[in-house]
């Protein structure tokens, strides 16, 4: 298996509160990876813990994480979060920019200005997020104007202009309508030929449909990590059992 | 018997019910006597307004628009033109502004983006207190402290180094435009910070969050907050500027008080709320009061308008970013 992140022993504080006990997991590349389980274990911090945006907020890790067998703790912050883009739970475009200006904000932050060159990637971009065909007309609307599932699109598209090598999702779809929800992860299923996905989500089904392992994560500890075929029908562990099967959580 | 209590019952709540309306009646009395408060604010602002133009009538009947545009004030003639007076609120309070403003956004930027919690509560608090500092105190400072440092070492520094400009020009007295405008700066800075800073403080994580994840250096995402909060901040600013223009205690206390129109900061000025203050006992006639109270409704709508613009600024801004 071709292991994208790899994640060791990984202890995550909030000041002297433990939100993460000793997880290792690892990540394969270009697949999608289901981060479930019940509110406040943890999944949301592993998830941000990727991308160093766990000390953003003054938290703290022990443990070892790695991509492409580079020590996060050593790299860059800004340059690595270029590489693990991060879609957020609720759509948080910027409200002072048009769409266009929106997608290319990311490339903006890198020093790039000319339009010639942002032009095609905000397209692609867009294309890529399946939103293309909805905004094509109104580019230079501002991007809180359109509807809650293109806001997150819009989200996701700016994320993709950077052209991340990771995509961590964190609940992208729990503030969203049904037929949203669908085309995001009709959208998660596209992306996950040309990017490693790791998704964080509240509801089984989608993690079901989405992805190809599934962790499941209670009380700040990694319970079980499998093939999600394996998690969701001949789970090993009891309590992963009682959760994807609806009997607590 | 019981029946019959139920029905005189049933009758007078229908009663009250046609009066009153379908509501819960102390419910109604509790908004109609809120409504009668928040009514009350409003009718003073007008009969505040109404009581000065009265008030005013006879200077405003015999010097009309020219009382903003003459530049004598000569209470002994009795020739009342405000123009100098109006000159002197309005560069001391923008140019207290030009000082203090980025010295505030400053402030504000490193309360709310990059200080540690540890010391953003106790700096938030100094720098609200200094906003909380009765007037006279910061005037009798001027008067002790800064005049004389101003008149021994800025003033003949800056005649020496740039005596070119006509801005540094004449003798240092220390009380002077150069004064009041330091004094309002100081005052000035507390209220455009600790408002800045809360402006700040209301954009949502998310977009601070949704700038780093992309990328972005610290610098950027500050960037970007400041964009959302743009429109909050010129508030402030002109929050911080309606303080400056109705300043009177300290300002009177270090301007010098003559009512002079000169580019020089050493010279002295007047302010349209030191006038008021200092000239009031000693007006001992009629048009002398008139004319000054003409000067209390020029001040008065100034900052009405002043005030106006700026709620409506951080109003349309809140409205647009939708939080809270």
């Amino acid at each position: 298996m071709d292991i994208k992140i790899s994640v060791k022993n990984l202890e995550a504080f909030y000041g002297k509160n433990k939100v993460l006990k000793n997880i290792s997991i690892d990540i394969p590349r270009n697949k999608v990876v289901a981060i479930i389980g019940p509110s406040g274990c943890g999944k949301s911090t592993f998830l941000r813990c990727l991308n160093r945006m766990h000390e953003v907020v003054g938290g703290t890790i022990t443990g070892s994480i790695q991509v492409d067998g580079e020590d996060l703790t050593k790299t860059d912050p800004v340059l690595l979060r270029k590489r693990l883009g991060m879609v957020f739970q609720k759509p948080n475009p910027f409200p002072t920019m048009s769409i266009f200006n929106n997608v290319a904000a990311g490339l903006r932050f890198n020093g790039v200005r000319n339009k010639k060159i942002l032009t095609p990637i905000v397209e692609r971009s867009l294309k890529q997020a399946a939103l293309w065909d909805e905004v094509k007309d109104n580019l230079d609307d501002s991007g809180v104007n359109i509807s809650g599932g293109q806001q997150q699109r819009l989200c996701i598209a700016r994320t993709l202009a950077v052209d991340p090598e990771v995509i961590l999702m964190d609940e992208p779809a729990s503030a969203l309508d049904p037929i949203s929800t669908s085309k995001i992860e009709e959208l998660i299923f596209e992306l996950k030929k040309n990017y490693t996905i790791v998704i964080v989500t509240h509801n089984m089904q989608q993690a079901a449909r989405v992805s190809d392992s599934t962790a499941f994560f209670y009380m700040g500890e990694l319970i079980e990590y499998d093939k999600t075929t394996k998690i969701f029908t001949n789970p090993a562990n009891k309590q992963t059992e009682d959760y994807v099967t609806g009997r607590f959580g | 018997m019981q029946a019959n209590t139920k029905q005189t019952e049933h009758k007078r709540n229908i009663f009250l019910k046609k009066i009153f309306g379908s509501q819960n009646f102390g419910d109604l009395i509790f908004e109609r006597l809120t409504l009668l408060f928040a009514v009350f604010v409003f009718l003073l602002v007008i009969l505040m307004g109404y009581e000065m133009y009265i008030g005013s009538k006879i200077s405003i009947e015999k010097f009309g628009w020219s009382f903003l545009t003459n530049s004598v004030w000569d209470p002994v003639q009795e020739i009342y033109g405000a123009l100098p007076i109006i000159y002197g609120t309005v560069v001391s309070s923008f140019l207290a502004l030009i000082l203090s403003v980025p010295l505030s956004i400053g402030i504000a930027i490193f309360l709310s983006e990059l200080s540690p919690g540890w010391l953003e509560k106790p700096l938030s608090f100094l720098v609200e207190l200094l906003a909380g500092i009765p007037s006279v105190v910061y005037g009798l400072w001027g008067i002790f402290v800064l005049v004389p440092w101003i008149r021994n070492d800025v003033e003949p520094f800056l005649s020496e180094r740039l005596g070119f400009l006509p801005f540094f020009r004449g003798a240092p007295y220390g009380f002077g435009m150069l004064a009041a405008v330091l004094i309002l700066s100081i005052m000035v800075l507390p209220i455009v910070a600790s408002i800045s800073r809360d402006i700040l403080k209301s954009v949502p994580q998310s977009q601070r969050e949704a700038a780093l994840a992309l990328g972005a250096t610290r610098w950027q995402s500050t960037k970007i907050v400041l964009k959302d909060a743009r429109s909050g901040i010129f508030g402030a600013t002109m929050l911080g500027l309606g303080r400056a223009v109705g300043e009177t205690m300290a300002v009177t206390m270090v301007i010098g008080n003559r009512a002079l129109i000169s580019p020089s900061l050493f010279d002295p000025a007047y302010t349209m709320a030191s006038v008021i203050a200092n000239e009031f006992s000693e007006a001992t006639s009629d048009m002398y009061l008139s004319a000054l109270i003409q000067l209390a409704l020029v001040l008065f709508v100034i900052t009405i308008f002043i005030n106006a613009f700026a709620k409506l600024l951080v109003w349309s801004m809140e409205r647009k970013l939708g939080t809270r």
